[in-house]
């Protein structure tokens, strides 16, 4: 699972493509333009690198992160199998943590760079895990919308012009869509169920509401420098029309259920046949991307503890004469 | 200390400060190519890596991380510092070769011959 690379719209746009070879730009441009994919040791241009670091290491993050407040609720998922399946669901996580800092690697970050990085909270990951679990149907709706909306974004961004990137995402895309029909499967036996699971699922959801809207990132009006991402197909689809996307597919699913969505605006608009929707609280957004949300503290502080304690196991196993080198694909 | 939602998160007692030293290089070992060969008689195809302090533990990761859906015959690990590749820049080494018709069974029409020569021998 995965929320929308994060990139601050304050940063500058200008002078990205400043001192960059213009016949090898040219090249890359090309062969991006014909559909051919790039691969690691291929030049590339300097924010191309930059910006695919950090949008893949925010999404390998977010998998790490996301499997934090899915894990908790193992031991506390009713019924057997729905604990098998949780666990399944979470080592999967995990799993797509790993092949995605493998991409990452293969431009030149080292893994445990991004680890630090990640544990001083430098690096984003999905704003959605700085909210917290309450209710096990919580965990139900994260499972079904929050995978759901991570598929929109996998499946988009695998058409992207990376070629180690996309051959984790095509990997990740095909075992998220046992995380969707498991997430749906909860829910679906929540609201069928009785008048208290009924209830249990309807708050999750008015909780889980604002976060989902937040999960595609940012409204296009105020997203800058999406064009030259799009144009290297390192950005697949804006944040708006992927966010549509969602509610198109999503919104008719959940009200088939007889639930109610907290956003009194939210219909589709027959002439644009696009959805309508209050605008989500993007200063909220701000506040808690960038550390002011209820859960930050405890993931990151979690997450430091786990590598702390682990060191010990690394350190025991490492053969002090070998050497690292960077992952080939 | 970390009041948690989750009784085991606030049983560690972990500080909300909590700092490490940052990881150290090697810290994740050094990385190891991984095969997969779905069952008997396929060729294995590169899926990826996995980092490991050694092959046994690379096989065991692989296992893990390749090998935990539908079905697998065996699995290959080669440290990626022991793999020897061609450049993508040399790539047009390989450009004239699909010009090489005489190694291809297309290359080689005949008929209009034969045709040719039987209606020859009838006339």
């Amino acid at each position: 699972m995965y929320g929308n690379a994060y990139i601050d719209p304050n940063e500058k746009a200008n002078g990205i493509l400043a001192g960059e070879d213009p016949i090898k730009l040219k090249e890359f441009e090309n062969r991006i333009a014909r559909g051919e994919k790039i691969e690691p040791k291929d030049w590339m241009p300097k924010e191309y690198r930059k910006q695919l670091i950090r949008m893949i290491e925010q999404h390998a993050h977010s998998e790490i992160i996301g499997a934090l407040p899915e894990g908790t609720w193992i031991t506390r998922a009713p019924g057997f199998r729905r604990k098998m399946a949780l666990m399944a669901k979470v080592q999967d996580e995990v799993g797509h943590a790993q092949l995605l800092y493998s991409a990452a690697e293969t431009l030149g970050k080292s893994r445990e760079d991004m680890t630090n990085d990640l544990i001083i909270g430098k690096s984003k990951y999905s704003n959605v895990f700085n909210y917290p679990a309450f209710t096990w149907a919580d965990a139900c709706i994260i499972a079904w919308l929050i995978d759901a909306g991570a598929i929109i974004n996998q499946v988009a961004n695998a058409k992207g012009s990376y070629g180690p990137y996309c051959r984790a995402l095509d990997r990740i895309c095909t075992e998220e869509s046992f995380h969707l029909k498991y997430g749906h499967d909860n829910v679906v036996t929540l609201a069928t169920g009785t008048p208290i699971q009924r209830k249990m699922v309807q708050e999750a959801l008015t909780r889980w509401w604002p976060p989902i809207m937040h999960f595609f990132g940012p409204s296009d009006k105020i997203s800058q420098h999406s064009e030259i991402l799009m144009r290297w197909k390192v950005k697949m689809a804006s944040n708006d029309d992927m966010r549509q996307q969602f509610l198109n597919m999503y919104v008719p699913k959940i009200w088939d259920l007889g639930l109610v969505l907290p956003d009194p605006n939210l219909k589709l608009n027959e002439e644009t046949k696009k959805w309508d929707y209050t605008e989500p609280d993007w200063d909220e957004f701000k506040r808690v991307i960038n550390g002011g949300g209820p859960c930050n503290a405890e993931r990151l502080a979690v997450r430091r503890m786990a590598e702390e304690r682990g060191r010990w196991v690394r350190k025991a196993l490492l053969n002090k004469s070998e050497q690292y080198v960077t992952p080939l694909a | 200390m970390i009041k948690s939602l989750d009784p085991r998160i606030t049983r560690e007692n972990i500080s909300e400060n909590n700092t490490i030293d940052p990881l150290t290089p090697m810290d994740n070992w050094e990385t190891y190519e991984v095969f997969h060969q779905k069952k008997r008689g396929d060729q294995h195809m590169h899926v990826g890596i996995v980092h490991a302090p050694n092959p046994e533990m690379a096989l065991l990761f692989g296992k893990d991380q390749y090998g935990r859906r539908g079905i697998t015959a065996n699995i290959w690990v080669v440290k990626t510092a022991n793999v020897f590749c061609t450049e993508y820049e040399d790539q047009d080494m390989f450009e004239t070769t699909p010009e090489k018709q005489y190694r291809e069974a297309g290359g080689y029409k005949v008929m209009d011959k034969i045709n040719k020569y039987k209606k020859a021998q009838k006339a």
